[in-house]
């Protein structure tokens, strides 16, 4: 790869990159109580639910922004962030899609995400959350005679109030990392999805999170729980507009499986990841967990993520039932000045459980990649299994690919499997498929999605094809 | 931090009486007094020590020895069979009466440091604290501030020396105060020089002293040292030792790592591949039982093109022991076509053994092939079947296959006195002891 053909890809524009213009109703920059009090006064919120963000925003105040992370990036003034702003919209909500605003359906045209379309030909429930606020949610009628309860969390905090009160904070505690206590603090939207006993969510849930009102952050709050023998798979896909100042991002994803339940929890992740110097882009700093509570219960995670100028993200998972899964899948790519700390926890507390790790890398131009995870086995966590796989892919050689994989293991009766490789794509195998007539591009093309084929496959069919969409355009100039 | 003081205050006394000294000796000392005075003993807090709590050895009261009395009888059967040179130290004080160098050939030299420091200063401070000076962690700089005694290992351009330089560790009942000892160890190899040092801690049962040693190892151009370190520290010792290496150009170093002893163990492995064509071997393995503490730290730092590292790390725990294993192979900017293979595996024998491991690479380069693993587990029950049904009885077949575990490591191991007893001391520690030399014979009959 030559290495003009690498500044190209460095160069390549933002493909997704535009401003909408709505008028948003914006909170000035600043936090403190009254931010929060407003907050929760504008989401019409009972008073259990204020003082439960004022005790967050508290401890929030004691904690330390951690610095543990292979992570660079200039300090963050908390005070020069606007925690609120929700697009202007009708005194009603609107019913249906033609109610709404036809800008916002354009934005999404422009993303390529039809959303009518997609609702209607996919069967997709789409709850699209539009900088803070739910504007509009799809099928929930044909959810609701299902008995699946899928809102934004702050219509649930209205209508569910007894079980976002049992649930809510019980996976990620307030004052669990420095970013979800501020998430906990002034978290301004969000899903919440309630699948009652033995209930199979008849489709497949998604939410498209968008970024868009100038120097806002984005704080959402997503609860999933399944109660016994509950299944439900939920996509969650996101791209922004571009601009220079840089935006914090840090959401709090708590989900929760009693026996035999399964979530399966997909993302698609392509912030906008800066230019070419690094300027602009997202913070996304995120907490996901997941807690299998009941036996046989599985959490499965997959991940693309391509954008972001920085991610600081673990998707974990709480084995607690005994025999429970937790699966993590995840693609990385990263380029430009791009900075990613990203991995997994598996916290084997219950006797049989299992869990499967297989990340896969890839880092090109001036970017860095780690990946960390925890693997952890309790001393009662008998028989306990895990297998991980992380592998790195270097294009170029400014970037970094690192890996930190931390296993604790208490018990003398569970087995754990690691293995991690760093390599750059083989001349010898580039030399073979040429060799077939297959152009240097595809060759890499074939080879890149090879090596994330593991992960890819464990996507729903509509994002898989997005994922590798996205893959092809983000190493598109890397190949000529 | 009044636990740092009272190392300091010990410090203080034992340098109160100090006769006049070259002056760079003392200001590195100071340097090394005042870099662990502002660090303190690390805390579980600190990244490098997140499995390991010192606090045992921090609020430990421990004396410096005045003389290196020990019964020759009872460190001649604590010594290994190898036909080679000695230096013995007694809590850390060298002791002429145990040391054999006789007959050492041109080219070499091993001398107990203090004399070095005696002959010709001038030429040990070159070189010494070079490594442990760089960022100073915390025992390394404690050692630095004590440094007075310890061992100089150097090596001619093209000498090769066929026997075995043995260095050896003692350590004693001490019946008012355990002591403490900062041994320093310096190994200078030049170039297309070969040698084999042998690291041997070992000591009185009941004793329940500190050691903390600092080794320094400078491999010229095309310099091959094997670096054996055996310990065997008594079960009460704690035990931590940094070991420094710096390779040239196509030098290559292996190390093999044993640990079997000591209550609280900590080491600390570091090599910088300098030099194109520099290769370093880690091979370690530990062992622990009772309420052992064992920490394998290792960083391979692959500073130049074309270098290579291979680690094999094998953990065999115990009852209620931790072990712990940080590995990280780290690859500079620039520093292409380098291979870094690592490998752990660990074996628990008890549920109430634990065992902590993080494998880490951290890299820069594109062309490179590294790879890590780790694998933790029991032995395999089809295999346990297997042997039994030969007719091996199940403590046997446990004892021989956990033997069979550690023996990828012991193979490497060339110095088969070494080798040997490594096998049988892992033997006779197993839960299901078995008498390995009986089966040995058995098998040895059998085949005749």
């Amino acid at each position: 790869m030559a290495t003009e053909e690498m500044e190209q890809l460095v160069r390549r524009e933002y493909k997704d990159g535009f401003v909408t213009d709505i008028e948003s109703d914006t909170l000035p920059p600043g936090l403190d109580e009254d931010t929060i009090a407003f907050i929760s006064r504008k989401k019409g919120e009972p008073e259990w639910m204020l003082e439960w963000r004022l005790d967050a925003y508290q401890q929030w105040l004691k904690m330390k922004e951690p610095s543990w992370a292979h992570l660079d990036y200039p300090p963050i003034d908390y005070q020069e962030i606007s925690y609120f702003s929700a697009p202007k919209r009708p005194e009603d909500r609107p019913q249906s899609l033609d109610e709404v605003d036809p800008k916002l359906l354009e934005t999404y045209e422009k993303l390529g995400i039809p959303l009518h379309e997609r609702a209607a030909l996919a069967g997709v429930a789409v709850d699209a959350v539009f900088d803070s606020e739910s504007v509009i949610t799809t099928f929930k009628k044909e959810l609701g005679e299902a008995g699946v309860i899928f809102c934004s969390i702050s219509e649930a905090v209205q209508e569910y109030p007894e079980l976002v009160k049992a649930y809510l904070g019980t996976v990620v505690p307030k004052n669990d990392n420095y970013f979800a206590a501020l998430n906990s603090a002034v978290f301004t939207d969000g899903s919440f999805v309630f699948v009652p006993k033995g209930v199979k969510c008849p489709m497949e849930l998604s939410t498209y999170f968008r970024i868009n009102a100038e120097n806002t952050g984005q704080f959402e709050r997503t609860l999933i729980v399944c109660e016994s023998g509950a299944e439900v798979s939920y996509l969650e896909g996101c791209t922004a507009p571009q601009r220079d100042e840089n935006q914090l991002h840090a959401a709090v994803v708590e989900l929760v499986a009693l026996d035999d339940a399964y979530i399966k929890y997909s993302t698609v992740q392509n912030w906008y990841p800066g230019d070419e110097n690094g300027v602009g882009g997202i913070y996304n700093f995120v907490t996901k967990r997941g807690d299998c509570r009941g036996e046989r219960s599985r959490i499965s995670w997959t991940q693309v993520e391509t954008g972001s100028a920085i991610t600081w993200k673990y998707p974990s998972c709480m084995l607690r039932g005994k025999d429970s899964i937790g699966e993590f899948y995840s693609v990385a790519v990263t380029g430009g000045r791009q900075q990613a700390d990203t991995g997994t926890k598996m916290v084997h507390i219950g006797e049989g459980t299992r869990s499967t790790i297989i990340s896969k890398g890839i880092s090109s131009g001036n970017s860095n990649q780690s990946y960390r995870g925890l693997v952890k086995i309790g001393p009662r966590a008998k028989g306990a299994r895990n297998y991980t796989e992380c592998d790195s892919l270097l294009i170029g050689d400014t970037c970094g690919a690192h890996t930190y994989p931390y296993q604790e293991i208490g018990n003398s009766t569970s087995t754990l499997e690691h293995e991690a490789t760093t390599s750059k794509i083989g001349e010898d195998q580039l030399f073979y498929c040429q060799s077939r007539g297959i152009s240097e591009e595809d060759a890499v093309s074939m080879i890149v999605n090879g090596f994330c084929k593991d992960v890819f496959q464990e996507l729903p069919m509509e994002f898989a094809v997005e994922a590798e969409a996205l893959l092809n355009v983000t190493l598109e100039g890397a190949v000529g | 931090m009044s636990d740092t003081l009272t190392f300091l205050e010990t410090l203080k006394a034992r340098d109160a009486g100090r006769g006049p000294e070259p002056t760079w000796i003392a200001a590195r000392r100071q340097a090394g007094a005042a870099r662990f005075e502002a660090m303190g003993f690390p805390t579980r807090r600190d990244e490098e020590w997140k499995y390991t709590n010192v606090l045992e050895i921090a609020r430990g009261n421990f004396a410096l020895a005045n003389d290196a009395t020990f019964s020759p009888a009872a460190a001649a059967a604590l010594t290994l069979p190898l036909d080679g040179y000695r230096l013995s130290f007694v809590d850390g004080i060298f002791a002429p009466a145990l040391s054999d160098v006789q007959g050492m050939p041109d080219g070499v030299e091993v001398v107990p440091l203090s004399q070095a420091l005696e002959d010709n200063h001038e030429a040990v401070g070159g070189t010494l604290g070079r490594l442990t000076g760089v960022d100073f962690p915390a025992f390394s700089a404690l050692n630095t501030a004590f440094m007075e005694e310890g061992a100089v290992v150097r090596l001619a351009a093209g000498c090769v020396v066929e026997k075995p330089i043995v260095l050896q560790f003692l350590s004693r009942v001490n019946v008012d105060k355990p002591t403490m000892c900062h041994p320093r160890i310096l190994v200078e190899a030049g170039s297309r020089s070969e040698a084999t040092i042998v690291e041997h801690h070992t000591g009185d049962a009941e004793a329940t002293n500190f050691t903390n040693i600092a080794t320094e190892m400078f491999l010229g151009r095309g310099a091959i040292l094997t670096h054996y370190k055996l310990q065997e520290a008594p079960l009460g010792d704690f035990h931590i030792a940094s070991i420094h290496v710096e390779q040239e150009r196509d030098s290559r170093y292996v190390s093999h790592n044993m640990d079997l002893g000591g209550a609280l163990v900590r080491n600390d492995l570091i090599s910088e591949l300098n030099g194109k064509g520099a290769e370093a071997t880690f091979n370690g393995l530990f062992f622990g039982q009772g309420r052992q503490h064992v920490d394998n730290h290792t960083k391979v730092n692959h500073n130049a093109p074309l270098t290579f590292s291979n680690e094999n790390y094998k953990g065999i725990l115990d009852d209620r022991a931790h072990g712990v294993f940080n590995g990280r192979v780290y690859v500079k900017r620039d520093s292409q076509q380098i291979e870094g293979f690592q490998s752990n595996q660990n074996l628990l024998l008890s549920d109430r053994a634990r065992v902590d491991t993080k494998p880490e690479l951290e890299i820069y380069a594109d062309d490179v092939k590294c790879t890590h693993g780790t694998t933790t587990g029991q032995l395999d029950e089809d295999a346990v079947f297997a042997l039994r049904t030969r007719g091996l009885d199940e403590q046997s077949a446990r004892g021989l296959l956990t033997l069979a575990f550690a023996g990828e490591v012991l193979e490497a191991v060339t110095l088969d006195a070494i080798s040997e007893r490594v096998e049988l001391a892992v033997a006779g520690k197993l839960p299901e002891r078995f008498n390995l030399a009986g089966l040995v014979e058995t098998a040895a009959a059998l085949n005749d």
